[in-house]
């Protein structure tokens, strides 16, 4: 394939997006009935779900940890959730996924509250078209807020890219396989804190500053979403 | 402590939500969690830590959850299910993150191992009415059922809800409780890891609690949940009788 | 599945103390200032079969990489550039706490951010490793190997791979048939093409304050850890946060000027040992 034109002549972005506007963004939660808590969350094309099971009991045993909660997490893409067909075993991605998506999740839980027990998170991508950690993030936090687990705040994930010179918000798979920059970030916007971080790109300082100001204004949209989407699910057991 | 609250009573919230400023504390506060509250205090401001009602008494204000798993607690009554039968002792599922043991001492008087087969009193599947006794997290519970009322369960129906609806099947001072048994007619046992035994006087008796107990669960967080109950249960069992 | 780490070596809780009360008062338990690196030791080229190494002594941490090079199969969405590959093996002889079996998160972890900060400013240029354009190319293995473990192996493990990679040489190539290419492993011609260079900084955080370079024992007591990568001309090649506590953007700006001043460092020690390579070419021992 060859490289599209990423930002147009009238300054919009392949999709007629600006550069500093989200994809479409749905979200809900308690959509499975087996999970302690559950989110369904899609940012444009990209479709992921997240179940939380816990805090339960950790088996084996001898993982269980003494004076606080272990976590365990997932991320994990359907065979069906790219174009050429992924194959389901656990990549080098994945795996690496897993554990930044655990540790911001680790710095919002009050895991010890819940010595020697497990909560467990599994993120399932349905569909991949960019930003799907950070999806995948979003939809972690909502689920262990629907599963009534204590923690600080709630995690919005959200990706900022830079794409033909410029800086754009939540950027797709076409931006992020031509763009020079993918830069993902979890903020618990409540306490303002970043909890997940990454570069993949070259950006100078000045770009940086730049991306990250846009990456927490953007996760605040998203962070007021999913505030909404909690309260929405009480909202409507009132209404029917 | 002086409390500037920023929630209304009954209000819900979620993880994050800010509750109230600290407005006269000098001194600097250092962060941390008050767990029974669902609160946690950071840079003199309170904040949910799952998602509840906020409940706002004189000046304080704390968070009743309205999901989460049974957490266990001293002195707490539990409905559990025998899941597993050792020499000495039963472990029992009490839908906790741990199992909780009931020690054949408990149960059978002059207990003595060699002698008595745990089994011929209380086996697997079975259901206990229990106290815990000894929780301190560092150890699984323990029960027991030396107590008014408590011991294995032979008869009625178990109705399982999310643990964190118990406070509002049971109602302020037990209103929404008392309720359910005048109108129904049944013996209604709550216990607070989310599982009541009923035992009613028949079986539409016992569909009609059982509507009544999932409406609850469902709307745990409306105002004047009681009253809908009150006029839902009249208009039940006013059409069974006329049926 | 990623878990709460749980096999990881108890520090007493009056090291854990030391470690903090120091870090305080601006001081660590090995003498070090907050911002400074070990001792840093450089052996080039110690295994010949290799086509380019280095082991790198940061500290007590030390770490081997060596560059192989074969022919093979471009990337079908890039068929006319060679193929860099990194891989970090956390091999049980260098700890205590290390398994056999295949990379865990960590050693992965590390060898994905070496490739990213690497591969995004084109560190290597790939595109002059074609041999036959869309069918034959040279794949570049890059492959890091923790040797002895005592914190912060991606920074030396990036020096190590940046000092491979520029030793590296590219065997002769004998004859090209058809699809057929005969390489000659014992001749090697040209040196890897390299653009620049590229160092990581990783800074640890202890309520809020950055020390540079942490040690094992402190980086179990730290908050987190924060990997940035620059290349020569000062730009961020790569960011990766680790740890268990979010971070505030003041702290993180904080965070990145030291690094950036740090990378300045490492990048005039590569410098160095670049323009003179036969200074650091020892035998192990």
């Amino acid at each position: 394939m060859e490289k599209p034109i990423l930002i147009r002549e009238d300054g919009l972005r392949h999709d007629g997006r600006k550069p500093d506007e989200l994809r479409p963004i749905k979200m809900d939660v308690g959509i499975l009935k087996n999970a302690d808590g559950s989110a369904y969350v899609e940012y444009g094309g990209t479709k992921v779900i997240a179940a939380v099971y816990g805090p339960r009991e950790v088996y084996p045993r001898h993982l269980a940890l003494p004076d606080r909660a272990l976590i365990r997490c997932r991320y994990h893409m359907a065979s069906f959730s790219t174009s050429d067909r992924k194959s389901p075993a656990p990549s080098r991605r994945e795996i690496e996924l897993s554990k930044v998506i655990r540790e911001a999740l680790e710095a919002v839980v009050f895991t010890e509250l819940y010595p020697r027990t497990t909560i467990d998170v599994f993120i399932e991508v349905l569909q991949a078209d960019g930003g799907t950690r950070t999806a995948g993030l979003t939809a972690a936090s909502l689920a262990l807020a629907d599963a009534g687990i204590p923690m600080k705040d709630l995690i919005a994930g959200v990706a900022v890219g830079k794409i033909d010179g410029v800086i754009v918000l939540d950027i797709d798979e076409v931006e992020d396989e031509f763009g020079e920059a993918d830069m993902p970030i979890g903020y618990a916007a409540g306490i303002e804190e970043i909890v997940l971080l990454q570069l993949n790109g070259v950006l100078t300082r000045e770009e940086f500053n730049k991306a990250l100001e846009l990456a927490k204004r953007g996760a605040e949209q998203i962070y007021k979403l999913m505030k909404e989407t909690l309260h929405k699910k009480y909202l409507k057991v009132l209404s029917e | 402590m002086k409390l500037r609250i920023l929630v209304a009573d009954r209000q819900i919230v979620r993880p994050g939500d800010l509750l109230a400023e600290i407005e006269d504390s000098t001194e600097h506060l250092e962060e941390r969690i008050i767990p029974e509250k669902h609160i946690y205090i950071k840079n003199k401001k309170i904040y949910s830590d799952t998602i509840g009602l906020a409940t706002i008494t004189d000046n304080d204000v704390q968070v009743i959850p309205l999901e989460g798993v049974y957490f266990p607690k001293k002195d707490d009554i539990v409905i559990g299910l025998v899941v597993g039968v050792g020499i000495t002792n039963w472990i029992i599922d009490i839908r906790a993150p741990y199992k909780a043991i009931l020690n054949g001492s408990e149960v059978i008087e002059g207990f003595n191992p060699i002698q008595h087969d745990l089994r011929d009193y209380l086996d697997i599947g079975e259901y206990v009415l229990a106290k815990i006794t000894i929780f301190d997290r560092t150890r699984d519970p323990v029960l027991t059922i030396k107590g008014k009322g408590l011991g294995k369960i032979t008869e009625g129906a178990i109705i399982e809800v999310k643990p964190s609806r118990i406070a509002r099947i049971i109602g302020k001072k037990g209103s929404m409780l008392n309720l359910l048994t005048t109108k129904t007619g049944c013996n209604i046992t709550v216990a607070q890891n989310g599982i009541i035994w009923a035992r009613c006087p028949d079986n539409n008796k016992l569909d009609v609690l059982v509507k009544a107990i999932k409406r609850i669960e469902e709307k745990a967080h409306m105002r004047g949940l009681t009253e809908e109950i009150r006029l839902f249960l009249e208009k039940e069992l006013g059409e069974k009788r006329e049926k | 599945m990623s878990l709460t780490p749980t096999r990881q070596p108890i520090i007493p809780k009056i090291k854990r103390e030391t470690i903090k009360k120091l870090i305080k008062k601006g001081e660590r338990i090995d003498g070090r200032k907050l911002d400074e690196y070990r001792p840093i030791e450089i052996i080039l080229n110690p295994i010949p079969k290799a086509e380019g190494s280095a082991w790198v002594k940061l500290g007590n941490t030390i770490v081997m990489t060596g560059i192989k090079l074969e022919v093979g199969t471009p990337y079908s969405d890039r068929p006319n550039e060679g193929v860099l590959q990194v891989h970090a093996e956390f091999v049980p002889l260098a700890s205590p706490t290390f398994e056999p079996g295949p990379p865990d998160e960590n050693a992965i972890e590390t060898a994905r951010v070496i490739d990213r900060s690497l591969r995004e400013p084109r560190a290597i240029r790939l595109e002059d490793l074609a041999i036959i354009p869309g069918r034959k190319v040279w794949l570049v293995f890059n492959d890091i190997y923790l040797i002895d473990y005592d914190g912060n192996t991606i920074d030396a493990g990036m020096l190590s791979s940046m000092l491979a990679l520029n030793l590296a040489k590219i065997p002769k190539i004998v004859s090209i048939e058809d699809d057929n290419v005969i390489i000659d492993k014992t001749v090697k011609e040209s040196p890897l093409p390299i653009n620049l260079n590229v160092v990581t900084v990783t800074v640890g955080l202890l309520d809020e304050i950055p020390l540079v370079d942490p040690l094992l024992e402190e980086e179990l007591v730290i908050d987190n850890k924060i990997t940035i990568a620059f290349d020569e001309k000062g730009r961020i090649t790569g960011i990766q946060k680790a740890g268990m506590k979010g971070i505030r953007t003041s702290v993180l700006d904080e965070v990145i000027d030291i690094a950036f001043k740090k990378a300045n460092e490492l990048h005039e020690l590569l410098r160095k040992v670049l323009s003179n390579p036969e200074n650091y070419m020892k035998t192990l021992i």
